[in-house]
C-alpha cells in the first residue's frame, strides 16, 4: 500500500528548463537532423523547451534548401512541425545571422532573434543544455 | 515482409511499415489496411489522406497527440478527438494508419 501511496500523493510535477543548442551546417554531419528529432520526442514531455540557431547552426533554417546534389532529405521543412508539437521558444542569434547576411525573413520559420548578451542571460537561466 | 501490389514488390521493415515511400498506392494501402484488419471506408482514406499531406509539408509522420489537435484544427472537434481516432485504428491511429499511409513510424511516438 504505502508503494501505491506514492503515485497517489498529489506532487506538484517539475517542469525543468531544457535548451537545444544547435551551431552547425545542417548537411555534411547527422547532428542537425538529430536534434531535431529529439526536440520533437522530448516535446512530450510536457517540459519547458526552447531551441537556439547559432553559429553556422542558423543555415538550418534558411529558406529555399535544395539537397538534391548530395542525395539528403531536405528536411528544413520540418521545422515547420515545431509548433504542433508546442515547442514555440525558438531563439536565433543575431550576430550569427549578420555574418553571414541573413536578416529574419530568410528563414523557414519565425524565430525571435537576440543579441549574443541577450541569449547568454536565457541560457544562463536553463536547467540543462544539449548542444549539437 | 513484402506486399504484392500490381506486379510490384514491396518490403517492409520488420515492424510492417513499407521501406520505400514511393511504391505506396490507394490499391497497397487497403492491402496494408486488410493485413491490420481494417477495411477502409471515407473516414479512414480521410485520415489517411491527412496524415500523406501533413508529410508532404512536414517530411515527418506527426505524433498522435500532434495528429489529433491538427485534425481538430482542419476537420473539427468531433474528428479531432482519440475516441474517434482510435474507433477508426483501434490498435493506435498514428501507427496503423501511418502503416496504411506507407509512411515511417511516427516522430515522438513513446
Amino acid at each position: 500500500m504505502s508503494e501505491m501511496n506514492e503515485f497517489d500523493e498529489d506532487v506538484p510535477e517539475i517542469v525543468k528548463r531544457f535548451m537545444y543548442v544547435n551551431r552547425r551546417a545542417p548537411y555534411g554531419t547527422i547532428y542537425a537532423l538529430e536534434c531535431l528529432e529529439v526536440v520533437l520526442i522530448a516535446a512530450a514531455f510536457d517540459q519547458d523547451v526552447s531551441v537556439v540557431f547559432l553559429d553556422d547552426g542558423v543555415c538550418q533554417l534558411k529558406k529555399n534548401q535544395d539537397t538534391t546534389g548530395i542525395g539528403m532529405k531536405n528536411f528544413s521543412k520540418t521545422y515547420g512541425a515545431l509548433d504542433d508539437y508546442d515547442v514555440e521558444k525558438i531563439y536565433v542569434e543575431k550576430e550569427s545571422l549578420d555574418a553571414r547576411g541573413l536578416t529574419a525573413g530568410d528563414l523557414v520559420i519565425p524565430v525571435e532573434v537576440m543579441a549574443a548578451d541577450e541569449l547568454r542571460e536565457v541560457m544562463a537561466q536553463q536547467d540543462v543544455i544539449i548542444s549539437s | 515482409m513484402a506486399y504484392e501490389c500490381n506486379g510490384v514488390t514491396v518490403e517492409t521493415d520488420e515492424e510492417g511499415y513499407i521501406t520505400d515511400i514511393s511504391l505506396w498506392s490507394r490499391e497497397l494501402a487497403i492491402q496494408i489496411a486488410a493485413e491490420e484488419d481494417i477495411e477502409m471506408d471515407d473516414d479512414h482514406w480521410e485520415v489517411v489522406n491527412f496524415l500523406r499531406n501533413y508529410y508532404e509539408e512536414y517530411q515527418i509522420a506527426p505524433a498522435v497527440r500532434v495528429l489529433t489537435k491538427a485534425i481538430k484544427k482542419t476537420l473539427g472537434a468531433d474528428k479531432g478527438n482519440s475516441k474517434y481516432l482510435y474507433e477508426l485504428f483501434p490498435y493506435g491511429p498514428a501507427k496503423q494508419a501511418c502503416k496504411i499511409a506507407g509512411l515511417p513510424k511516427p516522430t515522438g511516438c513513446i
